[in-house]
């Protein structure tokens, strides 16, 4: 156990999903097993052929000030939101700006604000763009956003790995402080993709699910009709802070920011390698850097997304290295896909099952696929046991990404 | 018809408080754009624009940098 390691504490949450505006409407949605997929009105709904998405529950137009949304991508409008929300929670009030950080990714940036700025400069030329196209359409502009509004000086980052990015980012914000860059770093990761290109990109890769009939029906990791994943969209944002830190200014401490694992499958660049190689090296490798055994994990928030490729796979890889025992969830059933926004609200998922004990159900298995050897949290939520418990959040991307977040109760 | 200064205040007004949330009550002539109302070049770049809508007045770069108070962008838009 490496005992010598800086410790890191989680002592602010914030988030906006499909489910709720913040973290406490979502995280009582997500007990109470609703889903957060509807259908899309727009009028290009026709064009693709999958018609429903997991749209944010709050626009985030609603909340900012109309003069600060006009000059941000619809993805840093949500990281911005949520990185608020986990800011006030903190309640840091004094902290050296040269010891504080921002790891902040999105998996694909401002798209949207790409494509209606290419729209404007075709149909009214340069001087019509905004001047902040660049800056809302570059895939760290939430982190500089966020940087700017805490007053971050110890360095911005923006981790990009699709739809790994949001757990990558904490991974990369628990490093940071344990090599003594920074004492606080805020992290997590947003995304803002319910486009037709991109539903239309995805379809095309034969990704989506199709079940146009039954969208609340649609998200179902490791039910046996599951045909692909839903869409979703938000942000999800931690506050990670040294343990001395924490400790000196009396914060509320949510969960111990215990380790990460990284590994890549090297081995297709959009399925999943089909033993599990590079998902059971991430969680071994989480386990290690947390000083943890499979024995101490109790509950794992699942990658899975519904796809007929990847779900079966991670149990397999899960058992291999963790063993059968622990509670497993896909709160993907409920949000849906945030793709890099994933790894940001399934962290503070996690970080709220330890702190309260509680691990969220999957909905929609009706029928456990076959091969799935691990307990599946299936409808309600189940408790999870006293004492010194342990979870893990698994995020993995495209381009052979695989990322284990560890967190431990306090 | 030329436009009168008060109906051009109040069309930049607009302009500034929809791109900055600047109240439009605080855009008065003597106001510098940097010094008091806080508006960086970018955002500069944005009212320009919108204010060639508005008016239909170009105001070229070149210009646009010595447009230093609300009475100029006036001034300019009249002549």
């Amino acid at each position: 156990m490496s005992t010598d390691q800086v410790r890191v504490v989680v002592t602010g949450l914030g988030a906006t999903t499909p489910l709720g505006g913040d973290v406490a409407s979502t995280w009582s949605a997500l007990l109470a097993g609703q889903s957060g997929v509807r259908n899309l009105t727009e009028d290009w709904v026709d064009s693709v052929p999958v018609k429903f998405a997991a749209v944010a529950a709050v626009d985030p137009t609603e909340v900012l000030p109309r003069p600060e949304a006009r000059r941000l991508d619809r993805a840093e409008q949500f990281a911005l939101v949520a990185a608020r929300e986990a800011w006030a929670h903190a309640a840091i009030d004094k902290v050296d700006p040269e010891r504080l950080g921002v790891v902040v990714g999105s998996g694909i940036g401002g798209i949207t604000t790409i494509l209606a700025a290419y729209d404007t400069f075709k149909e009214k030329g340069w001087q019509r763009l905004s001047p902040y196209t660049v800056p809302m359409l570059m895939p760290n502009g939430a982190a500089g956003w966020i940087g700017i509004e805490v007053g971050a000086r110890a360095g911005v980052h923006a981790t990009v790995s699709a739809c790994a990015t949001g757990a990558e980012s904490i991974g990369y914000a628990i490093e940071m402080i344990r090599s003594g860059r920074a004492d606080v770093v805020v992290a997590g990761g947003t995304e803002a993709a319910i486009h037709p290109l991109n539903i239309g990109s995805f379809a095309a890769m034969r990704a989506m699910s199709t079940r146009n009939d039954a969208p609340q029906l649609a998200s179902r990791p490791w039910d046996k009709d599951r045909d692909g994943f839903v869409l979703g969209e938000g942000a999800g944002i931690v506050v990670l802070e040294s343990e001395e830190h924490a400790l000196a200014r009396g914060a509320k401490i949510y969960a111990v920011a215990a380790g990460v694992g990284y590994s890549a499958d090297a081995h297709h660049i959009a399925q999943p390698e089909p033993t599990g190689a590079g998902v059971m090296l991430a969680m071994r490798r989480a386990l290690e850097n947390s000083g943890l055994t499979g024995q101490d994990i109790k509950h794992v928030n699942a990658h899975s997304t519904s796809t007929p490729a990847g779900d079966v796979v991670e149990t397999l890889a899960i058992k291999e290295v963790i063993g059968a025992h622990p509670l497993v969830t896909s709160t993907k059933s409920m949000t849906g896909h945030l793709l890099g926004g994933a790894g940001g609200i399934e962290s503070v998922f996690t970080i709220l099952a330890l702190h309260e004990r509680i691990a969220p159900g999957t909905i929609n298995v009706d029928n456990l696929d076959d091969g799935v050897e691990v307990d599946i949290v299936r409808g309600a939520p189940r408790k999870l046991p006293d004492g010194q418990i342990a979870a893990i959040n698994n995020s993995f991307g495209f381009g052979g990404h695989d990322v284990a977040v560890a967190f431990t109760s306090i | 018809m030329a436009l009168t200064e008060q109906e051009i205040l109040a069309g930049i007004g607009k302009i500034i408080n929809e791109i900055t949330g600047i109240p439009a009550s605080e855009v008065s002539p003597e106001k510098n754009f940097v010094d008091d109302l806080d508006i960086d070049s970018l955002s500069m770049v944005e009212i320009a624009v919108a204010a060639q809508d508005e008016f239909g007045v170009e105001i070229p770069d070149e210009q646009l940098k010595h447009l230093k108070t609300v009475k100029d962008v006036i001034n300019f838009i009249q002549n």
